[in-house]
């Protein structure tokens, strides 16, 4: 393991951004590059980088990374923001997974992403363990970018539940996941059901996920189960729950539950009566896949999204 | 007669109300609407001072006029320039969709309400950083069919950018797609309204409702605007942090070479950085936020077409 200042960035008043990477097998060789929190609020994107560090570092010391492996791991690259408990840049509120694939003569943001960018280049896959832009809980999943230069069939080595596929709109083209694509790296962005907060549960099972898809690569030896069947879903085919009414939401089921077409899956109350103001149905039988997470609602909001049969 | 355009209700007693004034009647429409970013308020002035003169000489109004001052509520009342909650920029949220997230529903509906119409204007304020000159802002691809309309709005520049995808999900770019011409306006800074500049665009209305065929009064005079695409506009980032200090003045011409302010260390008392025009030109973007960061954007020099 060889932990490195990648790169800094001078900030008035503050000691300025140091961006390191933990870089892992042979320095050679570019088989895996992580992205973890680009946004200050991305604290268990942050600590899943942490756990796969803490994990390939005893998978190095026991001689199990094969020849051809190696890994760079970026846990966070925006602590400016993270240490003032804000998500988007904390001086011009910009976000950086909206600025690549950066500019090195650009704005500030422009020129964090085009660092980032350069020390993500070359790898032959790129996961970014990201978070979400609505205020909700996913399943987690591997969310691909529909480029025309992916093969989804590689995320299968993950193990996890779900590949979604997004056919990217317009705002899209400024991300990483994106960008990397373009760039000729096979990129995965991996989501849990947590992002301020830790959740070890959710942590230990995108670590798994990483390793499992590097053993199956045959890149690392060792045992990280079978993990799960996968299903690929294209995100189009995902059915939304939306309010039509504002007030107190209360969800009738957990993440992964089975709803039955037809069925109430939340309610919304009058917040000052408790009067139900809404009831929620699921037009299709499914599982949810998001859950909104606040406990207000306004009308046309997206309260549940559902994973059809 | 003032309509709500989109009504959506938030949680707890309240609804969100997207409101425009309609001022005459006829076929011929023109929008104007502003407010999409919560920070810029330059645009408050022009409707306000727009919905009172098209009132006060209503006689010489041929046509429609729908007045959209708040095409972001919830940002203009708390002071974010995104949506709040959702932190999203909502001009990156356009043509939106009837079955997305609410940002994504108000977008779709204010693209019906506002598609169809002659000619739109969407007024932007610069952000809390940088000060503009009043200027429209034309993708190369529309240029054709909106360099001509934007000469009628008596403003001090027409800059004429490349297209890029991301700006695809914009008001402008998903109005001009379905064939309702868009003129986006800048000027001004965030935050803080610029009467003169205000004033210089209402003239500019007019001279355009004239154009349209929408106004017999009296026309104002225009003055011809510099036209220019990205090839003669020179940017000036910051190579370090500190305090800026300018030491030019907005809107003015300047040398090749002349200092246009410096970065300091108030910490130190160092002088971090001089920033000296690269061209002679017209000092049209200055920085007013004096922290700057690395890359911050400091200036921008319109040389060459003077």
């Amino acid at each position: 393991m060889k932990e490195e200042i990648l790169f800094t960035l001078d900030t008035p008043f503050r000691q300025p951004l140091q961006v390191k990477g933990w870089y892992f097998g042979n320095p050679e060789k570019k088989t895996l590059a992580v992205m973890g929190a680009l946004r200050g609020n991305e604290i268990q994107q942050m600590y899943i980088c942490a756990r796969l560090i803490r994990a390939l570092t005893e998978l190095e010391g026991q001689g199990n990374l094969t020849p051809e492996c190696g890994v760079l791991v970026i846990p966070c690259a925006n602590q400016f923001s993270m240490n003032v408990g804000r998500r988007f840049w904390a001086a011009d509120n910009t976000d950086i997974n909206r600025m690549f694939p950066g500019y090195d003569q650009g704005e500030t943001t422009q020129r964090v992403a085009d660092r980032i960018f350069r020390a993500l280049q070359g790898y032959r896959y790129g996961i970014h363990v990201t978070s979400f832009y609505l205020p909700g809980r996913c399943l987690p999943h591997v969310r691909i970018m529909r480029t025309g230069y992916e093969r989804p069939e590689e995320a299968m080595d993950f193990g996890l539940p779900y590949i979604l596929l997004r056919q990217p709109h317009p705002y899209d083209t400024t991300t990483l996941n994106y960008n990397w694509q373009i760039w000729d790296t096979q990129t995965f962005s991996l989501y849990t059901r947590q992002t301020e907060a830790v959740d070890e549960e959710a942590a230990e099972q995108a670590v798994t996920a990483v390793l499992r898809f590097l053993a199956r690569k045959g890149f690392c030896r060792g045992d990280f189960g079978r993990g799960a069947e996968t299903r690929t879903v294209e995100e189009s085919s995902l059915h939304t729950v939306s309010s039509t009414e504002g007030g107190l939401f209360v969800p009738l089921g957990e993440l992964g539950d089975r709803v039955e077409a037809g069925a109430v899956a939340a309610r919304i109350l009058d917040p000052c009566t408790a009067q139900v103001r809404q009831e929620l149905r699921a037009r299709t039988g499914g599982w949810i896949f998001f859950l909104h997470r606040a406990c207000l609602i306004n009308g046309r909001d997206v309260a549940i999204r559902i994973l059809p049969d | 007669m003032v309509e709500n355009v989109i009504q959506i209700p938030l949680a707890v007693g309240e609804d969100l109300v997207i409101s425009k004034n309609r001022i005459g009647s006829g076929p011929k429409r023109l929008c104007v609407v502003t407010g999409t970013h919560g920070d810029e308020l330059e645009g408050q002035y022009v409707a306000w001072r727009l919905n009172r003169l098209l009132q006060e000489k209503a006689r010489f109004l041929k046509g429609t006029v729908d007045i959209y001052p708040a095409l972001n509520p919830l940002g203009i009342s708390t002071m974010t320039r995104g949506i709040p909650q959702y932190d999203l920029d909502m001009n990156r949220t356009f043509p939106g969709s009837r079955e997305g997230v609410m940002s994504e529903f108000v977008a779709s509906e204010l693209i019906e309400d506002l598609a169809g119409a002659d000619v739109c204007i969407d007024i932007h304020a610069s952000n809390i950083f940088l000060r503009e000159i009043p200027q429209v802002r034309i993708n190369v691809n529309t240029a054709e069919t909106l360099v001509p309309l934007a000469k009628r709005l008596n403003l001090d520049f027409v800059w004429i950018h490349e297209s890029a995808t991301v700006l695809e999900s914009t008001l402008a770019h998903s109005l001009n797609a379905r064939n309702t011409p868009t003129l986006v306006v800048e000027m001004g800074i965030g935050m803080r309204i610029t009467r003169s500049y205000g004033d210089q665009l209402l003239a500019g209305i007019v001279s355009l409702l004239a154009y349209l065929g929408m106004w017999t009064g009296p026309v104002p005079p225009v003055r011809p605007p510099l036209v220019s695409g990205n090839e003669a506009v020179h940017f000036l980032n910051a190579d370090c942090p500190g305090i800026f200090f300018p030491t030019s003045d907005h809107k003015t011409r300047v040398q090749a070479g002349q200092e246009l302010g410096i970065i300091a260390d108030p910490l130190t008392g160092e002088v971090r950085q001089r920033v000296c025009s690269p061209a002679e030109g017209l000092l049209f973007t200055l920085r007013e936020y004096p922290v700057v960061y690395e890359g911050s954007l400091l200036a921008r020099i319109l040389g060459d077409c003077i």
